[in-house]
């Protein structure tokens, strides 16, 4: 494009002033990124739920157990596929730190309801046939170097007293999708009834089933509710995402205090570039006013406008959005355990680089229209 | 051949019949131009001379297209200029037009060079054929080893032979001047308005200049005053630059 | 001789859209660090304000919070006799407690939230001297009876007087509200152990926690080393302070540390604005200057008169930032803790000192958006600058 030398030479009349500007967008855009992932972390449970799966929990209290004499009951009514139990653990490895989530999973039935969650065929026989074993997602495997073959002790505290349980990792699982999470640690429910004390035996945490179709939602989880209801466990059956959404809104207003500190960043960025472009054009009238004068178009100056702001939005908004990404997951270390995955995806990119666009084009817009309607005598006259 | 007095049509380069501009200040109206004539031929030099305030750069302005009259009409080449839409009249401008000021009015981030290819840019020549133009423009007023300098590494006059270079580049239809060479010292004024004939002479160009500068205007062919809103004759010979006066000045 | 301050008011007036795009970059920024720093705040004095520094929480050895604890009644009968228990009428002042979650629905969204429900005991208010009836009244021993904490009743709908309500498979009647003083406590619903334990089958012989009230805050150190040393225990001792405010650790770390760096990250965006605008000042003023510094103004003076000029700028930006978020304190959101499992109410905290801060922030933000350009508006040589005109 012809006009490029006259563009960039007018960037980089002052370097400074470009050099701000540039560090303006690219911070913008660093924190919208930042932004973005948190929101994501924290909401982001119920976008992943599965439609097709329930999750069944003791009506009184999540932390109250159902009895595992429920299994079979579950997996008779119609429209149920596949049905699995799991405990929650919450042991802890070395440090209370180091906190990563543990189940206790029915190995028959686990990947048939969580297909997600891939472990290597062999690597799940070995497990099958390893009575302490383990399997370990990808990510709390890397944090602390986990590795096929190591022991871990990991102490309960819920359930006894009886110290250290000892674990040998014969698994690590990795998911389908970059949200997945790779951060739980199986093991066989076998083990955990033979070492856990009598008042344990027997019950089960949640229940997870898998339908055969999501059309058929509502109707199981009514069934299944309905099924014990009156006896001395009742159920409470919902869809996963309705269960992971309720979490979500204890939070109450992450939502709306990320949307705000987001709007505060647009405006005021918006203000700041505008106002450069503004100061810059007003610096340069003259030189307009000669560009009209030789026969560029009243279109085409505003488009040199509009070309300088939306050049530094983009060049700004890479930058930010590529230190976000390598900064990202060194965040992500940092905050392990206290927060799920922080993914920056394609589409938070994406909206980001349009998010700048957008901010360029509106920062060099009204510049831009100021150029277009300038006189050409009157700059001149100024000059 | 110039003149002031023709009403009806003739065969001249730039034809101006009737030509008024008032100013508008508050509830006054200030007439500047008042029923103007003006003819021009192809190769003709013209001044124009004028006490300030008399409408010389006005007079400039509408001829270039950079304004429009109260009333009358101006003809270029038999275009004729005044209602055209703006941009319409950009477009013929950029065509038609060359324009030379009295400050030098180039782009001071772009190099020599640059500056003079940007009429060049609003065509559809090639980045090659651009070259050639602007190296030729360059090599005409002299400055071919200074070209990849930028404005602010260049003095005065060599400034304002950039901003000839990049007048002439296009090969416009005539050359409009506005005290050219109001900011420069006498030897430099005079290498301007001597390079100004040449384009006049060997290359056959026109021009029509405005200046307060009496021995300048004497180097046109015809020196034009402006005076109650319209143009008087003047002289008709060419008069040499003064070499005394160009001699002792600093 | 300094350069009027009276030039920097005309001169930030004239360019007034500069100026408020520098004011408004800092107040963006100051709000969003006052606000985040009160959240945190809040949820840390909410919990902190849970303990007293005279009472001492027992929980089985080995334990970090009451949910994964367990202590058998005959132990919590050697705990009452011993040194540093506070007696009244010859009765220890001990209550021995367990906690569930129980799902309420909150007024905000109609979906559930997890309550942390606590059994106690029927003398909890003699131990827990903060906590005071301001409706109703205490709930009567043995029977299904709740009170609960004032945001409970503000939170979750139903925990009126005189309401009943189903939980735990059984139906209790809310008896009264309590006043916890801004504590957690405030989000919970207490009724007696013994009939939780019933009501939730859980072994009746078996709590999470005693707390006990002791003669004197100096008293902690004789019950805890007593308690340790006595071989027919096997339980922790801590501070009730210490204890909530380790439970607060991990929330207030999150919060700290997010805030902290989109805080940060939005200063920096601020500075930039502030040296955008304090350069163009510069720029646009290269004549102005040129002038004063011929006139015989030194450069310090128009170092100084730049910084003034930066720090009236970020003054206002700070205190307009502090302004508009100061209506958020008290607002009460909630969270879940995730140590306990259970959501928690708790207030926006702005206090005097973090409002200073803001401003001391503010105005640091301002230093560094103004020196660079202040400095460089001093060395340009008078000659260039005038040259320039």
């Amino acid at each position: 494009m012809k006009f490029n030398r006259l563009i960039l030479a007018n960037l980089f009349r002052k370097k400074i002033r470009l050099a701000l500007t540039l560090g303006s967008f690219a911070v913008a855009l660093f924190l919208f990124a930042f932004l973005a992932v948190v929101k994501k972390a924290f909401t982001g449970g119920a976008d992943l739920a599965n439609a097709r799966r329930l999750v069944a929990i003791n009506r009184v209290s999540i932390i109250n157990p159902i009895p595992l004499s429920y299994r079979d009951k579950i997996a008779r009514i119609p429209g149920v596929q596949a049905v699995t139990h799991n405990n929650w653990f919450g042991g802890i490895y070395q440090d209370e730190k180091n906190f990563f989530p543990q189940f206790v999973i029915d190995p028959e039935n686990q990947r048939q309801v969580v297909p997600e969650l891939v472990v290597p065929e062999d690597e799940w026989k070995n497990f099958l046939k390893d009575r302490q074993g383990a399997i370990v997602g990808a990510r709390t495997a890397k944090r602390f170097g986990w590795k096929i073959g190591d022991r871990i002790p990991i102490k309960t505290t819920i359930y006894g007293t009886g110290g250290a349980w000892e674990f040998i990792i014969d698994g690590i699982y990795h998911g389908q999708r970059r949200e997945d999470d790779e951060t739980q640690f199986w093991f066989q429910w076998d083990y955990f009834e033979e070492r856990v004390p009598e008042r344990f035996k027997g019950l089960v945490g949640w229940y997870a089933v898998k339908l055969d179709s999501p059309d058929d939602a509502v109707r199981v989880a009514k069934a299944i509710d309905a099924e014990f209801a009156n006896s001395p466990y009742e159920t409470k059956t919902e869809t996963e995402s309705a269960f992971a959404a309720s979490w979500v809104k204890q939070f109450g207003n992450i939502e709306f205090l990320i949307l705000t500190i987001g709007s505060v960043v647009f405006f005021t960025l918006l203000l700041v570039t505008g106002n450069t472009m503004a100061i810059s054009v007003r610096e340069r009238t003259g030189e307009l006013g000669i560009l009209k004068a030789i026969g560029f178009k009243d279109g085409t100056v505003l488009f040199l406008v509009l070309a300088e702001a939306l050049a530094i939005a983009l060049v700004g908004g890479f930058l930010g959005l590529g230190l976000a990404i390598l900064a990202i997951p060194a965040l992500a270390s940092a905050l392990s355990g206290l927060l799920p995955n922080l993914i920056l995806s394609k589409s938070m990119l994406t909206a980001g680089i349009g998010f700048a666009l957008l901010v360029g084009a509106a920062s060099g817009l009204l510049p831009g229209l100021g150029a277009m309607r300038l006189r050409v005598v009157n700059a001149l006259r100024r000059v | 051949m110039v003149s002031v007095n023709n009403n009806g049509n003739s065969s001249a380069l730039i034809q101006v019949r009737g030509l008024n501009k008032a100013y508008h200040r508050g509830e006054e109206e200030i007439q500047v131009l008042q029923g103007l004539n003006l003819d021009v031929d192809k190769g003709d030099f013209v001044a124009f001379m004028g006490p300030s305030g008399s409408g010389k750069t006005t007079l400039l302005n509408l001829l270039g297209g950079l304004d429009v009259p109260s009333a009358g009409t101006i003809s270029v080449a038999g275009d004729e200029i005044t209602h055209m839409s703006s941009s319409r009249l950009t477009e013929w401008r950029a065509r038609h037009v060359g324009l030379i000021f009295q400050m030098y009015n180039l782009i001071p981030v772009l190099t020599a060079y640059q500056n003079v290819e940007l009429p060049l840019l609003l065509t559809r020549l090639s980045r090659s054929e651009r070259r050639r133009h602007v190296e030729t423009a360059v090599s005409i007023v002299g400055l071919a080893d200074r070209m990849h300098h930028f404005p602010r590494q260049l003095s005065g006059g060599q400034e304002q032979r950039v901003a000839i270079a990049r007048a002439i580049v296009s090969d416009p239809t005539f050359l409009l001047c506005d005290e050219p060479t109001g900011d420069l010292d006498r030897r430099s004024a005079d290498e301007i308005m001597a390079l100004i004939e040449e384009l006049v002479d060997k290359h056959g160009k026109t021009v029509l200049m405005v200046t307060h500068d009496p021995i300048v205007a004497a180097r046109a062919d015809t020196v034009l005053h402006l005076e109650k809103g319209v143009l008087v004759e003047a002289s008709k010979s060419r008069q040499p630059a003064v070499a005394g006066l160009a001699g002792g000045a600093a | 001789m300094a350069i009027p301050v009276i030039y920097n008011f005309r001169s930030v007036k004239a360019r007034w859209t500069s100026a408020i795009v520098a004011v408004l970059g800092i107040a963006g920024t100051v709000g969003v660090f006052v606000a985040m720093l009160s959240l945190a705040r809040g949820f840390r004095a909410t919990l902190v304000a849970s303990g007293s520094v005279d009472n001492a929480i027992v929980m089985r050895a080995g334990a970090t919070s009451e949910m994964m604890s367990g202590i058998g009644l005959d132990s919590v009968k050697i705990l009452q006799d011993e040194p540093g228990v506070a007696r009244v009428n010859g009765e220890p002042l001990l209550t021995s407690e367990v906690v569930v979650v129980a799902p309420f629905p909150l007024r905000s969204t109609g979906t559930d939230a997890n309550v942390q429900v606590r059994g106690v005991s029927p003398n909890v208010l003699t131990v827990r001297r903060n906590v005071k009836i301001v409706q109703g009244q205490m709930f009567r021993p043995g029977l299904s009876e709740l009170v609960v904490g004032r945001n409970a009743t503000t939170s979750y709908s139903g925990l009126t007087v005189g309401n009943k309500v189903r939980f735990g498979g059984g139906e209790w009647t809310v008896a009264g509200i309590f006043d916890a003083g801004g504590s957690a406590f405030d989000s919970e619903v207490w009724c007696d152990a013994r009939v939780l334990d019933d009501v939730y089958k859980r072994p009746t012989n078996i709590f999470q926690s005693a707390t006990v009230h002791l003669t004197s805050p100096d008293a902690f150190q004789e019950f805890k080393d007593a308690v340790t040393k006595d071989p027919r225990l096997n339980v922790d001792v801590s501070r009730e302070i210490d204890y909530y405010a380790k439970q607060s650790q991990t929330m207030t770390r999150l919060i700290t540390v997010l805030g902290g760096l989109v805080a940060a990250v939005m200063a920096i965006g601020a500075v930039f604005g502030a040296l955008n605008t304090m350069y163009s000042a510069v720029a646009e003023r290269g004549r102005e200057i040129a002038v004063m510094r011929a006139l015989g103004f030194g450069a310090l003076a128009v170092v100084l008169s730049f910084l003034i000029e930066a720090l009236l700028i970020s003054f206002v930006g700070g205190a307009i930032g502090c302004a508009a978020v100061l209506p958020l304190n008290g607002f009460t959101t909630g969270a879940m803790n995730w140590q306990t499992f259970s959501h928690l109410a708790f207030a926006f905290r702005i206090t005097p000192s973090l409002l200073v801060g803001g401003i001391i922030f503010a105005l640091g933000m301002g230093v560094a958006g103004g020196l660079l350009p202040a400095i460089h508006a001093a060395l340009r040589p008078v000659t260039a600058a005038l040259r320039s005109l």
